[in-house]
């Protein structure tokens, strides 16, 4: 990247609480001192490695400034002379635009700007793959929700009022709202089949044929979209923004502002929360227009309700599955039909297509597929990235199948899971072949088999007892005081999830890390200064950064730069790949540097190198038969769901959520765990509650009263075995953890409860009326 | 953001003063524990010009026994209601634990329950329930209004305007009472219905309140009505709990909406009503409840 244009300095807080540039202006912040209270090194290696390296789990450097309040979120930037921008959106989930008047909300006092697509500076589309979706829209509305009008004002509560005032003629037009009509007559933007073998019925002794629905899941992150534009006088910004990739944001902004990518510099803001909603474009060009057009600093903040209209969602899902099996349980073949609906724009939709028909099938061995995968085109709320990422639709349909496979031979669920497990040499339903483990290692003469290994685990964890003389709280129904134990009834459930891990399908995946490495001069201490682009959404990635440096350096001070576009691209925070990428990026750069240390005194100048670090190639999936090497790295979870369900009234208490995940090595165990728990309640969410309900394309719960997150009461004690079966090919043998357990939990969940209803199922979220009226007598 | 900067702001320190401030400024919005009307100003469905504070009077942050009832002020929390009134008032103490989050039942007040009058409010069953009264003042003094007579529509009620509710009296319990309350997360969740209700056995007298299941909190009379072996309650069983539920359910008038089906709205309040008269009863004759 070349240097931005000159930029004004940001606020101490503008870098959500990383400490400052060792060059120019003074460290704000104290760095971050690794525990231990080891005596400080000199100027020359020491070959020891301090604590608070790799595989231990140091404070984060942001802890306490989270904890105490006085981490700085983007929400909570301001600047002097700040005005406030605010965006009119379309109430309409289709319409022609036949006129807009500004002119009221321009007449009102205190209004700086109120800008159109008539005014966009340069192209009128961006995109994350395909540049589709409209920056303002220019003469149509493809979604309830799409902006059409932004407004600059000195208050947001004027902006807001100034919005309001914008006139704006629909020709209101039939919403197509259905994705499998709409895949029929051709609107969709990827079908991915994979073919393999020949599926004949007639060579199964069981089919179990079903279909399966999944609703709309949110991120709901609890920050929401915000960030500052501040114009820097001659015609450049500086972008002070909360995302996931600040390089694809940049790329993205840039010709949609008519600038050289040059003129604009993004610094990344304090994140609360992604899980994907941040890898869309939201306030980033707007907030950029209404600075260019005032000249002055414009902050955009979304409330809420304006937040889940804002970002993108999961996708939801319609899956009809057709699964063969011998009289053993071991698959015979296995066809799908799985239509995903990417509503109004593309997003990340063709690669969430990608992932949906390549990991249909699961961790399974199978020699006859037929998968048809389409990600369809309607006027729904857009939908791209969510932690899953694809994974998760098809994981809820394959595991409920095998489930029951398992019922239709009178099998455990664990068994069938282990008769088919995939091993080491066996592929995928893509063509790729299992080999992310030690070649050496085999059980009984058999090739090793990832999942039998983590299977097998849960032999020796007991399923809890039911405690005597429980609390309302620990029943279903919780406080409401619905049951004292009238109508429960307990289940326990399995499921299995297979995640991709990096980009897939020939993407040119790459994270870049620049380490310094100099004396401090007051201490004389060594002191490692890294400087990445890589977004600290709440992972621990900042932590990692410093125990990587600690591990390779053998020193103890660590200070992180601010993440901004002046380093090289890291990537996104997302696909669990930035341990992977950015940590693969920040250790060769630090090898690096402790390789130029060698024979060298640091009293004669500080040391540094940039390193740019890729995971091996990957091929796109063929267009016909879906064959081809797409994926990076594979990880596996398996949980074991243990829920109460008070079958009168619908109601579910998971109870237990016991997991076992190969995450090749724990680098950091406590954030770990803390990935591991999120992911498990996530996926809770979208089992028991989590749905966007939209109506004719309409919202209709765009708030945390009716979009309902689990509680602390919702989530239930987790048990976590982690297992470290290192990949060679990965840094440090991790394997990406953070969206396995997403993937996994919603099945075994829907699984318990199956066991404690005696029902199907094939819908997620379960709601209570699933369970009771709509039960079949 | 504009609440701070233009809209007026009155901190009243009596009662008379505030109905006083009120009919002065009829633009002025009652705030009490704020944790309905601010979401309605975030959320932007109301800009108040003005707000008139209600948590500086002190007369209505506090609860006294009347003997036979307890008169809580509209500015009681749910909280100290929860902790305080648990035993006299049993209904209403279980549905204040079941409002929200802590810190909405540390601000939230039943006044403002009342005030909202949503029919998803959970004070409205148990005090439906009990046969409380809701006194009123304005400046041209206090009338008293029977539960039954206060709501009048989705968020309509027989307050008018210079009007402030100062407290409710809630008649102590006879007997056992119990309130369910039906939400699809364990916590901090808008019921999908509630039901409560107040068993009076030396009365022999049911008295029901339905939340979340019409336009308006309603009452069950035909499930009150229902013939109970009140002489020989070792006769009651699971047919006439049953009973009492789809008499309940048939009060009810539910509505399709995202947080529920009417039919299953139905289906939930027959089940809860039929535990909550099996509880009731069972502990009111000694028997260990289920
Ligand atoms: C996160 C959250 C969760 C919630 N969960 C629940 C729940 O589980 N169950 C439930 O029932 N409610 C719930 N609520 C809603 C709310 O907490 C209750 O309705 C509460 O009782 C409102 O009381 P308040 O004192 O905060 O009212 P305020 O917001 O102060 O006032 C509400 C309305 O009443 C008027 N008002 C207040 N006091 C008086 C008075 N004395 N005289 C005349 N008018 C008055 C105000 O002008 C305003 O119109 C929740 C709210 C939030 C934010």
């Amino acid at each position: 990247m070349p240097e931005p244009a000159k930029t004004p300095t940001p606020p101490p807080w503008a870098a959500g609480g990383v400490g400052r540039a060792p060059d120019g202006e003074a460290a704000e912040r104290v760095p971050v001192a690794a525990p231990g209270g080891q005596p400080p090194t000199r100027g020359v290696p020491t070959g020891r490695v301090p604590g608070g390296g790799v595989g231990d789990s140091p404070i984060r450097p942001e802890a306490e400034s989270k904890v105490n309040g006085a981490f700085d979120y983007a929400s909570d930037l301001a600047f002097e002379g700040m005005l406030w921008g605010h965006t009119l959106r379309s109430p309409h989930p289709r319409a022609l635009i036949r006129s807009i008047d500004t002119a009221a909300a321009l007449a009102l006092p205190g209004v700086a700007a109120v800008l159109t697509a008539a005014d966009v500076p340069g192209k009128l589309h961006y995109g994350l793959i395909e540049a589709d979706q409209p920056v303002l829209a220019p003469g149509e509305v493809n979604y309830q929700g799409e902006p059409v009008a932004v407004v600059a004002a000195e208050t947001l509560d004027l902006a807001r009022r100034a919005a309001e005032l914008v006139d704006v003629a629909y020709e209101v037009l039939e919403p197509r709202c259905d994705a499998g009509e709409a895949v029929e007559a051709g609107e969709y933007f990827r079908y991915q089949p994979v073919r393999l073998g020949e599926p004949v019925t007639a060579d199964a002794a069981v089919v179990i044929a079903r279909e399966y629905e999944v609703g709309m899941q949110d991120q709901a992150p609890l920050g929401p979209e915000s960030g500052v534009a501040v114009p820097t006088g001659d015609g450049g910004l500086v972008l002070h923004v909360a995302t996931q990739w600040l390089h694809s944001d940049l790329e993205q902004i840039a010709p949609c502002l008519g600038l050289a990518p040059e003129r604009i510099h993004l610094a990344m803001a304090g994140i609360g929360g992604a899980f994907g909603a941040r890898e869309d474009l939201s306030v980033q060009v707007h907030m950029a227009m209404l600075a260019l057009r005032t000249g002055r600093p414009v902050k955009m903040m979304y409330d809420r309700a304006e937040s889940f209209l804002g970002h993108v969602h999961r996708h939801p899902a319609r899956m009809r599955y057709e699964h063969g099996a011998d009289q053993d349980g071991r698959l015979v073949y296995v066809k799908a039909h799985i239509v995903l609906d990417g509503g109004a724009y593309a997003s990340t939709t063709e690669a969430v297509v990608g992932n949906a028909a390549s990991l249909a099938v699961g961790p399974y061995k199978v020699g006859h597929v037929s998968i048809d995968a389409w990600g369809a085109r309607t006027n729904n709320p857009p939908c791209g990235a969510m932690r899953g990422f694809g994974g998760v639709q098809t994981c809820f349909a394959y595991e409920s199948q095998m489930d029951a496979i398992a019922d239709a031979l009178g099998l455990d669920p664990l068994e069938v899971r282990r008769r088919n497990a995939l091993a080491q040499g066996d592929k995928l339903v893509n063509g790729q072949v299992v080999d992310a483990y030690d070649p050496t290692r085999a059980v009984d003469g058999q090739p090793f088999s990832p999942l039998r290994d983590l299977l097998d685990r849960f032999a020796d964890i007991p399923v809890p007892p039911i405690p005597a003389g429980r609390d309302i709280v620990e029943l279903p129904g919780g406080t409401g005081n619905t049951t004292h134990g009238e109508g429960v009834r307990r289940g326990v459930g399995y499921g299995v999830g297979l995640k991709n891990i990096c980009y897939s399908e020939g993407f040119d995946d790459y994270s870049t890390a620049r380490v310094r490495l100099e004396l401090d001069g007051a201490t004389g201490e060594p002191v490692a200064y890294i400087h990445t682009a890589a977004a600290e959404v709440g992972q621990g990635h900042w932590n990692l950064q410093t125990q990587i440096a600690r591990t390779e350096l053998g020193v103890e001070r660590v200070v992180l730069l601010p993440n901004d576009t002046k380093a090289g691209s890291a990537g996104s925070s997302s696909a669990s790949r930035q341990s992977y990428m950015t940590g693969g990026a920040v250790k060769a750069a630090c090898e690096a540097v402790r390789d130029l240390w060698q024979g060298r005194d640091l009293d004669d100048g500080p040391i540094e190198a940039t390193r740019v670090f890729r995971h091996r190639a990957t091929k796109p999936m063929d267009p016909v038969t879906g064959q081809g090497d797409s994926h990076v790295q594979l990880a596996l979870c398996v949980h074991r769901a243990t829920v109460d369900v008070d079958v009168e009234l619908g109601l579910v208490k998971v109870v237990d959520l016991t997991c076992v995940q190969d995450v090749g090595k724990a680098l950091n165990p406590v954030a770990l765990e803390g990935q591991i728990h999120g992911g498990s309640a996530q996926g809770l969410g979208l089992a028991v509650m989590e749905e966007i309900v939209t109506d004719g394309g309409r919202v209709r719960n765009a708030s945390f009263t009716d979009y309902l997150i689990p509680t602390i009461l919702d989530t239930p004690p987790m048990r976590l075995r982690i297992v470290e079966n290192a990949d060679p090919e990965a840094p440090y043998g991790l394997r990406g953890a953070g969206e396995p357990p997403t993937l996994s939990s919603t099945p075994a969940i829907v699984a318990a409860i199956r066991d404690a209803t005696g029902l199907p199922l094939t819908r997620v979220p379960v709601r209570p009326e699933h369970l009771t009226v709509r039960r079949p007598s | 953001m504009s609440v701070a900067t233009r809209a007026d702001f009155h901190r009243p320190a009596a009662v008379g003063e505030a109905v006083r401030l009120l009919a002065e400024h009829p633009e002025a919005v009652p705030v009490a524990g704020g944790t309905d009307l601010m979401v309605a100003v975030n959320y932007r469905h109301a800009r108040p010009e003005a707000m008139l504070d209600l948590t500086g009077l002190a007369e209505l942050r506090d609860w006294t026994d009347e003997g036979d009832a307890v008169r809580i002020g509209s500015g009681v929390p749910y909280a100290r209601i929860t902790a305080e009134l648990a035993t006299v008032l049993p209904a209403l103490a279980a549905a204040a634990r079941t409002v929200g989050s802590p810190q909405i039942r540390n601000r939230g007040t039943l006044g403002g329950n009342l005030a909202t009058a949503s029919p998803a409010g959970d004070g409205h069953p148990p005090l439906l329930a009990t046969g409380a009264t809701v006194e009123i003042a304005s400046t041209s003094g206090t009338r008293t209004v029977p539960i039954g007579e206060f709501y009048l529509g989705p968020k309509r009620s027989a307050l008018g305007p210079g009007e402030l509710i100062t407290a409710v009296t809630v008649p102590k319990a006879a007997g056992p009472q119990q309130f369910l309350k039906v939400g699809t997360r364990n916590a901090m969740v808008i019921a999908v219905c509630s039901f409560a209700l107040a068993l009076d056995p030396d009365a022999r007298r049911l008295g029901t309140g339905i939340g979340s299941a019409g336009p308006v909190p309603l009452t069950a009379p035909d499930a009150e009505a229902l013939d109970l072996p009140w002489s020989s309650p070792g006769r009651f069983d699971d047919a006439l709990a049953a009973e009492f539920g789809r008499r309940v359910a048939a009060a009810a008038r539910p509505i399709d909406d995202v947080r529920g089906t009417a039919d299953y709205r139905r289906h939930a309040l027959a089940v809860c009503a039929a535990r909550a008269l099996r509880r009731v009863w069972t502990t009111a004759h000694d028997r260990s409840p289920r």
